[in-house]
């Protein structure tokens, strides 16, 4: 040890060890108490906090002790609620439609843009500026240009002589998911193209020498090399889409009638409008339940995905 | 430059531009209308003859300008105070994230301790809860029980201060709202800053160590200065994420300290739409982000891949 000086004794120089070990110990649990502290206050405790709370008849003026427990109550007035039922179907056919489409249009695009030109990283920059405004921004922006008469696409059409379409009224829930394709798209060209431009050279060196054919390369070669990555990709995504509650509320504010709205707007409409924070509390629950699931799903899946490549090292290592 | 780049077929490069175009065309969109009068908006001078007027602006910021716009008569948007707490709130919940962040981070890499896994397991499923979710609990939390009693202490000291009724709670103000930001970065910002601290060779802090450093001074002079790169991505993240956070900030805050997408929000839904100053607002709004960007995409793409890519 550097600070084992001459002067001091046997002794002390134990106990400053024995100090410095227990210090070290501990030194994990030092780095780490901010963090658990702060989550636990403000994260983890607010969940319990609404598990509990979800088995109460709560009004927003009323603290959770005054509140009437009624036990499951609220999960099964929900789950027999056909606006509850319908506002879960409206998010599933949101998700679904948002994540099918981005992954097309962004994987297909990275295949195409996956070249040696020039001005690629200003061209990057560009795609990536939509997701980084603000939500609330976005649904400003998309509201003004499906505006019946003053908005940029009615206008449009209107000038080439063709009718009107009535974006936000009958077509809201198709306008609303390519508000969230135009936003977030990009998500997935720009991890496709890392994904791309990361592949090994050889395997698509030696496809080219055998002489496979551009679709061949991708189908064949491409695409199941990026695969771990893209199911990533469209995971978290997917988990994202649930998410999703300014845009939808700023273009629409749901409506209208119930064809945008998704849980996360009927969440909080059931707690600010209805005032129902026992039911708002259960909805978040489901919400809550289905997200857990995806979660779960992600982290097995990666867990396999590196027990697998593990063991192929291995197995290389093995051979050689 | 010795790059040497491929040729390609014009219908390629066609097709760039009509993408570009379509990425920033919206934000292009909104910059130039609010420019606009709002009849020259509704009228439908379409295209880019008209006359730029920065009314729509000085609307906007009324309540921060030195002098008197001529064509108010009340400055009822109160967007400058609204720019300051979005300022405030993003810049303080940014900076305690990423330093408690970062150490968390350390910790889980570096450290073999009782309750790792579980710890890790913890941040990721955390990661994936949605604002939403929190705001029946944090509203609930932050009004009742989060609390100083007024009788107390330290809250009688607050009331006799400030006045006011009841107890001093959280909600309402700042520290109640970066509260609840730093705890939902958290679990992102460690997650990637993990990945980051991974790839510092670990001879460098036992070289540290041998000549007698402490743990945090490894931990603040050798592993921070290399893990720049992931600092700024994550740092780019949180800020991006307090400063357009719109449902929290509105379950919590009152008049005094509203935030911008709060403002905006509120301006959308009456019924009838100043679009000039809305998209000035927005813009503003817009800004930082924009500015962000345009001066450090490859952190932000570095961090989206490193965030994602390692799953």
């Amino acid at each position: 040890m550097a600070d084992a000086t001459l002067t001091s004794s046997p002794n002390a120089r134990t106990a400053r060890r024995r100090r410095t070990e227990r210090l070290n110990r501990l030194t994990p649990y030092l780095f780490l108490g901010p963090a658990a502290v702060i989550m636990a206050i403000a994260l983890l405790y607010p969940l319990g906090y609404m598990v509990w709370g979800s088995f109460r008849d709560w009004d927003p003026s009323q603290t959770i002790g005054e509140a009437e427990f009624v036990g499951l109550k609220n999960y099964i007035t929900l789950w027999g609620d056909p606006n509850f039922r319908e506002s879960l179907g409206v998010t599933l056919r949101f998700a679904f439609f948002v994540v099918t489409f981005e992954m097309v249009i962004g994987v297909g695009l990275a295949l195409l843009l996956d070249r040696n030109i020039r001005g690629m990283s200003m061209l990057r920059t560009m795609f990536i500026l939509p997701m980084m405004i603000a939500p609330v921004v976005v649904g400003l922006m998309w509201r003004y240009m499906y505006h019946p008469t003053v908005g940029t696409f009615n206008r449009t059409l209107e000038s080439l002589g063709l009718p009107s379409v009535d974006w936000l009224g009958q077509h809201a829930l198709m306008s609303v998911i390519i508000a969230d394709i135009w936003q977030w798209t990009p998500f997935i060209f720009i991890l496709a193209l890392a994904a791309l431009q990361s592949l090994p050279r050889s395997a698509l060196e030696a496809a080219r020498i055998d002489g496979a054919t551009a679709w061949q390369q991708i189908w064949y070669i491409k695409l199941p090399l990026m695969m771990p990555v893209l199911i990533v990709t469209g995971l978290l995504r997917l988990i994202d889409a649930f998410k999703v509650l300014e845009v939808i509320l700023v273009m629409t504010e749901g409506g209208p009638g119930l064809s945008t709205e998704i849980l996360a707007l009927r969440i909080s409409r059931t707690a600010t409008e209805f005032r129902e924070l026992g039911v708002a509390a259960a909805m978040s629950n489901y919400l809550l339940l289905l997200l857990l699931a995806l979660t779960l799903g992600m982290f097995a899946f990666t867990r396999w995905q590196e027990a697998r490549a593990a063991k192929v090292r291995m197995a290389a290592e093995e051979d050689s | 430059m010795d790059q040497s780049y491929d040729r390609q077929n014009p219908a390629f490069y066609a097709v760039i531009a009509l993408l570009v175009f379509m990425s920033v065309g919206p934000v292009l969109l909104m910059f130039v209308n609010s420019f606009k009068l709002d009849v020259d908006i509704i009228g439908g001078t379409t295209g880019l003859i008209f006359l730029p007027t920065i009314q729509n602006y000085e609307t906007a910021l009324c309540d921060v300008l030195w002098y008197e716009p001529d064509h108010l008569d009340f400055c009822s948007l109160k967007f400058g105070g609204a720019f300051i707490n979005s300022l405030i709130i993003a810049l303080v919940s940014t900076a305690l994230t990423l330093v408690i962040g970062c150490m968390a981070a350390y910790a889980l890499v570096r450290f073999r301790f009782m309750g790792r896994d579980t710890v890790s397991l913890t941040t990721l499923m955390v990661r994936m809860v949605p604002p939403a979710v929190l705001l029946v609990p944090v509203f609930g939390l932050w009004n009742n029980e989060f609390c100083l009693d007024r009788d107390g202490l330290i809250g009688g000291a607050i009331r006799d201060t400030f006045g006011g009724r009841g107890d001093v709670c959280l909600a309402g103000t700042h520290t109640g709202i970066i509260l609840v930001y730093v705890a939902m970065n958290l679990p992102f910002v460690i997650w990637i800053l993990q990945s980051f601290i991974v790839q510092v060779p670990r001879s460098l802090e036992e070289a540290a160590r041998v000549d007698g450093a402490g743990p945090f001074q490894v931990f603040f002079l050798v592993v921070l200065p290399l893990i720049k790169p992931g600092l700024a991505a994550a740092a780019i993240f949180t800020f991006r994420i307090a400063w357009n956070e719109y449902l929290l900030a509105s379950a919590l805050s009152d008049r005094n300290t509203k935030t911008v997408p709060i403002l905006i929000v509120n301006n959308m839904s009456e019924f009838n739409v100043e679009w000039g100053v809305i998209m000035a607002t927005g813009m503003l709004l817009a800004i930082p982000p924009i500015i962000f960007t345009l001066f450090a995409s490859r952190q932000i793409i570095t961090g989206m891949t490193a965030g994602a890519v390692k799953g």
